[in-house]
């Protein structure tokens, strides 16, 4: 009943956000987690300059789970990496928590990066050679944690053991399947717990049932932490897992609505048959 | 992030690339053991002829017969005959002169029982011994009256007597034959070893110059006259006097050549020293080129390695680390790195330098300041292309460093 109930606090506050429009006073925009407001992003690829973004407005308030879909190349994950303070726009602004991005330093951006996002890359990312515990582990060492050692351990194995990994703590990355090494950087992800998850197609390499569970584990963090979570994904069955679905096409938001009926992983786990576990 | 984990991070991180980390490693080995053996082995050939130089004596003046300098006809040096045992009496009175031996050689077959060795006959005088500060170690150099009457006495070098009688046995009293006629043997040198001119000193059997010239060659010369000045200070001036002398008793005019030469022993040594120094800078700048190949090497590994390395900083900013964790890291692994290899090229320095003296004799002196060189050289190359790309991918955006290529 709980969680219905934050479910639908969610999808309230997805309507407030989608309803809002450039030029809000920034008393709005406090209540968000992520504001942008006109977010631009450009490349130049020698003499082109590719419009990544043309102008994003989005807001997200805390709390929600905004499933992001669009075609191959729309700027969804340059949108992510803005977002996520991995990559600075071109122009436009970003507020993160209320706060204006474009002046924090360096180290805040750190700081942010390590204690407040936990982010899934759509290529991984995993540190080579490394075994997957102290890739899990590495978020622990920076932004001045002060955990012991054995803390950090038993962090990142429960961590692991969260995305159903435990037994792979020693194995490198080149060790592990595509979907093993996916959920390793979704445990890295979610190993500071951070207050807003960004996963950028976190399940593009995973079969019917993992996806469902890292799902389910999504869902788990969204619903009972309140962790804020952006999901890209171009499968539009995945998206029904969030609270909110926005399209993006030729760097620009075209669609945004509330999910009606949103997906509970949960209970689908549940239904599904019970199969020998290929982990 | 606290000094020790900034340690471990970067201890990983070289854990992690074993291959990269030897093969930067091996450049710095290679050459840092290069300079410092091949340094140690110019340097300590230097002073060993520093030495030999010291141990000859430095007041020592050597007065020849000929003079090889001289155009036209050259009369090779001890083979003219313009050198007399009056001449050498005559130098006995110059000042600043304290001992002088004349001396004349051949070659000859030393017989001793059944045994014989072919070596130099060495034709000198009593005062050999003082001049070169040279003891008998058995018996005596023979005297006065064995050089008056060209007396058939011998000592005997140490090579000599190993091979004629082994090195147990005490020859004094012995007979030897050398070219077939009898010679009584008087005293044994104690070993000297090479020359400060590069002979084996030991292998000679001396005998009184009168003996030579009368008994052997049938000669009424001398081929040289070796001096040694009262004191060292005094041996230029000395060597002047004698020139002076013998250009006098030899009536040659100021415009016209000498018939002999008076040369000090520091003068002739100079010439090797010259020589030495020579291969020495040869020697360092053979070393210098494996530094620099070594140091090369290490460049390209670690350039080749920049594009891994960039993604591992975009990876650790994606996550978190700031700027400086992640260039204290860098810091931290090329430090190491330097140290170690540094310190291994050292050790092999050493063990190469120490091999080389033992199992080849060859004598080495290593150098301190081509440790210090070839560690710093080695050390700055490492850090400096460890830490400088870093520096480039921490300044970038955490997304461009991850997908650098
Ligand atoms: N570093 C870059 N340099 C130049 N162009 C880039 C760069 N990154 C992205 N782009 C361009 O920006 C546009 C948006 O790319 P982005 O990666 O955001 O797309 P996407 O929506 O995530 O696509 P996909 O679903 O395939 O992951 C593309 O046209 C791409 O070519
Ligand atoms: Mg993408």
């Amino acid at each position: 009943m709980a969680q219905a109930a934050a479910a639908q606090a969610g999808l309230e506050a997805a309507v407030v956000a989608a309803s809002s429009k450039a030029g809000d006073t920034v008393a709005d925009r406090t209540d968000n987690v992520i504001s942008t407001r006109n977010l631009v992003r450009t490349y130049e690829v020698g003499e082109h300059l590719v419009k990544a973004l043309r102008g994003v407005n989005l807001d997200v308030a805390r709390g929600e789970f905004l499933s992001v879909t669009g075609p191959s190349g729309s700027g969804k994950s340059t949108f992510m990496h803005i977002v996520g303070c991995l990559a600075k726009p071109t122009s436009g602004q970003y507020f993160l928590d209320g706060e204006d991005v474009s002046q924090m330093s360096k180290n805040e951006l750190a700081a942010v990066r390590n204690t407040k996002i936990g982010f899934v890359f759509q290529g991984f990312n995993l540190l080579s050679r490394t075994s997957a515990l102290d890739n899990v582990e590495l978020p622990l060492l920076y932004g001045g944690s002060t955990l012991k050692t054995a803390d950090r351990h038993r962090r990142a194995k429960d961590m692991l053991a969260a995305v159903g990994l435990a037994d792979r703590a020693s194995h490198h990355p080149n060790q592990l399947s595509g979907g093993q090494q996916q959920r390793v950087a979704i445990a890295r992800a979610l190993v500071n717990e951070p207050s807003i998850i960004l996963a950028d197609e976190p399940t593009g390499n995973l079969d019917t049932r993992t996806s469902i569970e890292v799902m389910g584990l999504f869902q788990r963090l969204n619903m009972e932490r309140g962790i804020t979570v952006v999901l890209i994904t171009h499968e539009h069955d995945i998206a029904e897992y969030g609270t909110r679905i926005v399209a993006f096409r030729d760097g620009l938001v075209v669609t945004d609505r509330p999910v009606t009926r949103r997906r509970a992983a949960a209970d689908e786990l549940a239904a599904l048959p019970v199969e020998a576990e290929a982990v | 992030m606290g000094v020790l984990m900034v340690l471990r991070v970067a201890l990983k991180a070289l854990a992690r690339n074993k291959m990269r980390t030897a093969l930067t490693m091996l450049g710095m080995i290679i050459g840092v053991a290069a300079v410092i053996t091949m340094v140690a082995l110019g340097t300590g050939a230097q002073s060993s002829i520093e030495t030999q130089i010291q141990a000859a004596g430095t007041n020592m003046i050597m007065v020849s017969a000929g003079n090889f300098m001289s155009g036209g006809v050259r009369s090779g040096q001890g083979n003219a005959s313009t050198l007399t045992p009056e001449d050498a009496m005559a130098i006995q009175e110059v000042q600043g002169v304290q001992y002088l031996a004349p001396g004349v050689s051949t070659r000859g077959q030393v017989v001793a029982g059944n045994l014989n060795w072919g070596t130099q006959i060495q034709g000198t005088d009593v005062d050999l011994p003082l001049i070169r500060s040279w003891p008998a170690t058995a018996g005596a150099f023979f005297g006065p009256a064995d050089v008056a009457s060209a007396a058939k006495v011998a000592v005997l070098g140490s090579v000599v007597h190993e091979q004629l009688f082994g090195a147990d046995v005490d020859p004094v009293g012995q007979i030897i034959r050398i070219n077939n006629q009898p010679f009584t043997v008087t005293g044994v040198m104690s070993s000297k070893g090479q020359s400060g001119m590069g002979q084996d000193q030991d292998d000679v059997v001396y005998v009184p110059y009168t003996t030579v010239m009368k008994k052997l060659r049938g000669i009424t010369y001398v081929q040289n006259i070796t001096v040694s000045a009262a004191s060292a200070g005094d041996t230029a001036a000395t060597a002047d006097r004698i020139a002076t002398l013998l250009r006098t008793r030899h009536q040659i005019l100021d415009a016209s050549e000498d018939d002999f030469m008076v040369r000090t022993m520091e003068e002739m040594a100079s010439v090797r020293v010259q020589a030495t120094e020579t291969m020495t800078a040869l020697l360092a700048s053979i070393a210098g080129v494996s530094l620099l190949v070594g140091g090369i090497g290490i460049m390209n590994i670690m350039l080749v390695s920049v594009t891994e390395r960039t993604r591992e900083i975009g990876l650790r900013l994606a996550i978190g680390a700031r700027g400086r964790d992640v260039l204290l890291q860098f810091l931290v692994e090329a430090i190491v790195l330097s140290l170690v290899g540094g310190s291994i090229g050292i050790a092999l320095g050493l063990g190469l330098s120490e091999g080389v003296t033992l199992w080849m004799s060859w004598p080495t002196k290593v150098s301190p300041q081509a440790v210090a060189v070839a560690f710093v050289f080695a050390a700055i190359t490492g850090v400096f292309f460890g830490f400088y790309p870093a520096r480039k991918a921490a300044a970038l955006d955490p997304i461009d460093a991850l997908r650098f290529e």
